[in-house]
């Protein structure tokens, strides 16, 4: 099915948070910390109010009333303290974003500076073990018998793998417009979360929930950054509280990196043994990776390795170390991306070490029951991913030397790796109706770019029995009945079986139902559920200049039920995409010497073009799955982006002998 | 707000006479108005000089007469630039954007300003935007910035800025002329020298005075034999260098090299004519051997910092790559 808002968005009628009018609007930009570490010694706003049309400066020398349990990222200018380069430390507020942007630039603040330390190492002192990694799971796992594992193995690697910190870079920044009416506030914010959002913002203000409401009805892409709420949001409404006038706050590009959350880097080392035959006889993934001093975020790098491979002996580990960085967040499949990164190309170099091809070493040790817990898998179809896969792409003509095929100036070769995501589901609320000859469905929940509106629009009409252009879809707004984040795949699956409720109580009652999944989700228990799939990628090399090219990729899945076509694989293709970045280009690049993100915009910071994208493909396997949801789905938004940075390192190895373990892949590390 | 003025000039000699200190001519605004919002630049008047007549590209004699107001899109589209001067059409099509070369023009091109981090951001010290406040990329990420030509410790204050034009790289071989008026009248810069090295005046691009305008880059007639750019970015498009080779070879008829031209990008702070390269290949045989030879004569003199010494072996491969494409067949 097409976009419904699809018109909407090409004639630039859809509304994004920045484009609401209102009258007597204001605006806000953010004064950042020019350093890492330190306390603010003075804030000197005086050339800044004494510019024609500012209106306010907020800074700590009157901290603006929140609530004392705010989220520190979220608890602006309550504090001395800066805890991170680029920090929001002050705001000025203005007639025009123009004025605002030139008066923030004449507050001056004086600093007394510490010394800072923003590097993430292996030897780290600071190094700790969390209490749990994102967003509940064990952080340490471990049975069997790991050193007799290792020392027992026909075959045996320990290789360490580092990634870089990445930042979403959703086209849309994040922005916010506050209007504040009869002590309540809505906000017009970009956020992945109507519910979420208005619950946070409600608690950071300090105000009860029915006093705020987020309108999102169209959001120009997250990937996990605008999960959470952001600064943008409560700077707009604390100062359109204090100036008594709606305002805007629209981040620039430069602002986001530090404000909005980024992929932690991490260090991450594999060790894994094998017998002679290829089957595992020890796994282990032990992570470092980073959080800020003022949260605690740890991304749960090592858990898919829970789940992927059956092995006598299993341990996974993290450590986090709070440097004074900005907090680190959900970024498209945190955990499985970086994890499986480093999992598939270990799988790959234990492949070469055995001399077992590497589709085969996968299949060999597919597991039974999922390896960390026992549990029976609601389905599991990562053999067939992957064999569909060897077929589609040619894999049986392969020969596994490396750095023997030459095309011109080009080396060439071809690499695979699975993917696999948790396929979660949360309580969600939805509404429907009869109403004007047709029905309405209401949910608070959020269309980023994904084609949700429309899937939901066809689960709906699939339940009620009803041409889909009878039914009418409300989403994005937090008075719609409360619904989870888009985020953690689970959208479709946790949405729809809301609205397969509602529909179905509104057949039973007549004009109106309503469906609340929460004691549902609470009967989750009993499978480990998962989507598999399995990444083709070829290479071409030319190791004189160290280009990488990528003629051709392929993504197999097995999801359970495909809703819509054309949005999964649209969706697949992108996480895809995602990952091509990933494994060749995407590095946010941290100055040791200020402690700032450096490459801050996307001229500098790289996220693969048009031309960097030749042939991508991706199909899915028929999966019938009934210990999922009244749709039989399972999340597709991350799956694509998991494994496929490894298919492609693993085709460089390939192409070239080269293995490189530190994403991305550069000319640079491929001339040294 | 910052507020500035904004006059579109009618026609050279009014866009010259009006300069005056703090004002800056505009062409696409495809640098200069990016540069603005962040603060780098802080013109108190611009002077649009867009829409001057001067946006022509016409033959002139055997060589070709540029309009410093054509757009790069309309240069690397042209049906005399593409059959006389393809290392030119080519190296244009390289940089930016489709949408970018709909804005920008060629003397904006020529004035682009470097991208480097540090350069671009006023929270940070740099002594080409702020002359003695330092130069934090030496000691900080420099992967993308200079191995020949920049300033040593003895000529502070120091910079390791790379020029970011591919066009200008493709003109520094082309041994093009770029024409200007100014206060004092007319004259006629030779490429590469518009573009300086940064010595102790990092915050000088270019030999350009106060208030000299680009009217007109005059190409001679073109080098003979075959001539190509290849650049080498690791985004397949819209990345700016990390090196990139302008050149030309003629080979006579018994494999000698008669003719060579030679100019890399984003490896100085102007393009960077390689004479010591074109010097040790002329009168050789065109062989493998020769074009490495010729190579490492240049880079021998390169001067790279830790974190961009790939950036030698690179310009070697690429040198060595590209003339070996150029050879007759």
């Amino acid at each position: 099915m097409n976009r419904i808002e699809g018109r909407d968005k090409v004639t630039g009628r859809a509304r994004y948070a920045a484009e609401y009018p209102a009258d007597g609007v204001a605006y806000a930009f953010p004064v950042q910390s020019a350093i890492a570490r330190g306390l603010i010694e003075f804030i000197d706003a005086t050339a800044a109010l004494d510019m024609p049309g500012v209106l306010a400066v907020l800074s700590s020398d009157d901290p603006p009333e929140l609530s004392k349990d705010a989220e520190p990222e979220l608890a602006l200018f309550q504090t001395r303290r800066v805890a991170y380069y680029g920090q929001a430390v002050a705001a000025v507020v203005a007639e025009s974003l123009e004025t605002a942007r030139a008066a923030a630039r004449r507050v001056r603040i004086g600093y007394l500076p510490e010394s800072h330390d923003v590097r993430l190492r292996p030897d780290h002192p600071g190094l700790y073990t969390p209490e749990k990694v994102n967003p509940a799971y064990p952080t340490v796992t471990e049975h069997g018998d790991l050193p007799g594992g290792l020392a027992g193995a026909a075959v045996s690697i320990d290789v360490t793998y580092t990634t870089p910190a990445e930042h979403n870079n959703p086209i849309e920044p994040h922005a916010a417009m506050a209007v504040w009416a009869d002590d309540g506030v809505t906000i017009y914010d970009s956020t992945q979360g109507a519910t979420s959002d208005r619950d946070t913002i409600a608690a950071t203000l300090g105000l009860p929930r029915d006093k705020v409401r987020v309108i999102a009805r169209h959001v120009g892409g997250g990937f996990g950054c605008k999960g959470t709420t952001r600064p943008n949001a409560i700077l707009a409404a604390i100062a359109a509280r204090a100036v008594a006038r709606p305002v805007k706050v629209v981040l620039t590009r430069q602002q986001m990196f530090p404000m909005t959350g980024y992929r932690t880097p991490t260090i991450q080392r594999l060790r894994l043994g094998a017998d002679a035959e290829g089957r595992l006889t020890a796994l282990a993934h032990d992570v470092a990776e980073q959080t800020s001093t003022i949260v605690e975020f740890a991304e749960q790098t090592a858990t898919p390795t829970r789940i992927m491979y059956a092995a006598p002996a299993l341990r996974t580990s993290h450590q986090v170390v709070r440097l004074d960085v900005p907090t680190p967040a959900w970024m498209r499949a945190p955990g499985e991306c970086p994890g499986m990164f480093a999992l598939e190309s270990a799988m790959d170099e234990l492949a070469v070490a055995a001399g077992i091809d590497p589709v085969e070493l996968r299949v060999i040790n597919d597991p039974r029951t999922e390896p960390h817990s026992g549990l029976p898998f609601s389905s599991r179809n990562l053999v067939g991913c992957l064999r569909e896969g060897a077929r589609r792409f040619g894999w049986d003509r392969r020969d596994p030397s490396p750095g023997i095929r030459r095309d011109g100036r080009w080396l060439t070769g071809t690499g695979v790796a699975s993917a696999t995501y948790p396929a979660y589901r949360a309580a969600s609320q939805a509404s429907a109706t009869k109403e004007d000859g047709g029905f309405v469905v209401r949910i608070a929940a959020a269309d980023i770019g994904t084609g949700a509106r429309t899937a939901l629009t066809e689960i709906a009409a699939e339940a009620l029995d009803a041409p889909a252009a009878r039914v009418r879809l409300e989403l994005g707004d937090s008075s719609l009945p409360r619904a989870s984040v888009a985020g953690g795949s689970m959208g479709t699956a946790s949405w729809g079986s809301a609205i397969v409720k509602a529909c179905e109580d509104l057949l039973k009652n007549g004009s109106e139902g309503s469906g609340d999944t929460t004691e549902d989700v609470a009967g989750n228990a009993g499978f480990a559920r998962h989507a598999f799939g399995a990444h083709f990628a070829e290479v071409r090399v030319d190791l004189g200049t160290g280009e990488v090219r990528v003629p051709r990729m392929l993504g197999v899945f097995a999801a359970g039920r495909i809703i819509d076509p054309t949005l999964a694989r649209s969706q697949f293709i992108g996480g895809i995409t995602m990952g091509l970045g990933m494994a060749l280009m995407e590095e946010t690049v941290i100055d040791a010497g200020t402690g700032d993100f450096l490459n801050h915009d996307l001229a500098q910071y790289h996220v693969a073009a048009c031309a960097d994208v030749q042939d991508i493909d991706a199909i899915w396997l028929d999966e019938e799955d009934p210990h999922l949801n009244p749709m039989g789905s399972k999340g597709i938004g991350e799956i694509g982006i998991v494994g496929s940075a490894a298919a492609i390192a693993n085709a460089v190895y390939h192409a070239t002998g080269r293995r490189i373990r530190d994403l991305p892949i550069t000319p640079a590390k491929l001339l040294s | 707000m910052r507020t500035f003025t904004y006059d579109r000039a009618s026609d050279v000699a009014a866009a010259v006479a009006g300069f005056a200190p703090g004002t800056m001519y505009l062409g696409g605004g495809t640098n200069l108005v990016d540069l603005m919002r962040l603060g780098v630049a802080e013109p108190e008047r611009l002077v649009d000089v867009s829409k001057l007549p001067l946006r022509d590209v016409e033959a002139d004699g055997e060589g070709l007469l540029i309009g410093s107001a054509v757009r790069n899109a309309d240069l690397a589209a042209h049906p005399l630039v593409r059959e006389r001067y393809p290392m030119l059409a080519r190296a244009v099509l390289t940089g930016a954007s489709g949408q970018v070369r709909n804005m920008a023009t060629v003397g904006g091109n020529l004035l682009q300003r470097t991208r480097c981090s540090y350069f671009q951001d006023v929270t940070k010290a740099c002594n080409k935007r702020s002359p003695g406040s330092g130069c934090p990329a030496i000691e900080g990420d420099h992967r993308n910035l200079a191995i020949f030509g920049h300033s040593t410790p003895q000529q502070a204050p120091q910079c390791v800025a790379t020029h970011p034009s591919d066009m200008a790289v493709a003109l520094a071989a082309l041994d093009a002329q770029v024409r200007v008026a100014g206060p004092e009248g007319e004259r006629v810069i030779a490429m590469p020298g518009l573009h300086r090295l940064p010595g102790t005046e990092p915050d000088r691009d270019t030999v350009l005075r106060p208030g000299e305008l680009i009217t007109a880059v005059r190409l001679p007639a073109p080098p003979p034999g075959a001539s190509a750019y290849r650049k080498v970015r690791e985004r397949a498009s819209f990345a700016f260098a990390l090196v990139s080779v302008a050149a030309a070879l003629d080979v006579s008829d018994y494999g000698a090299v008669q003719g060579v031209r030679l100019a890399l990008g984003g490896v100085a702070h102007a393009p960077w004519r390689a004479r010591r390269a074109e010097e040790a290949l002329l009168g050789q045989q065109a062989d493998d051997d020769q074009f490495r030879r010729a190579a490492d004569a240049e880079l021998a003199h390169a001067r790279p910092l830790p974190g961009n010494r790939y950036k030698v072996a690179l310009a070697r491969n690429l040198i060595v790559a590209v003339l070996r494409e150029l050879m007759p067949r």
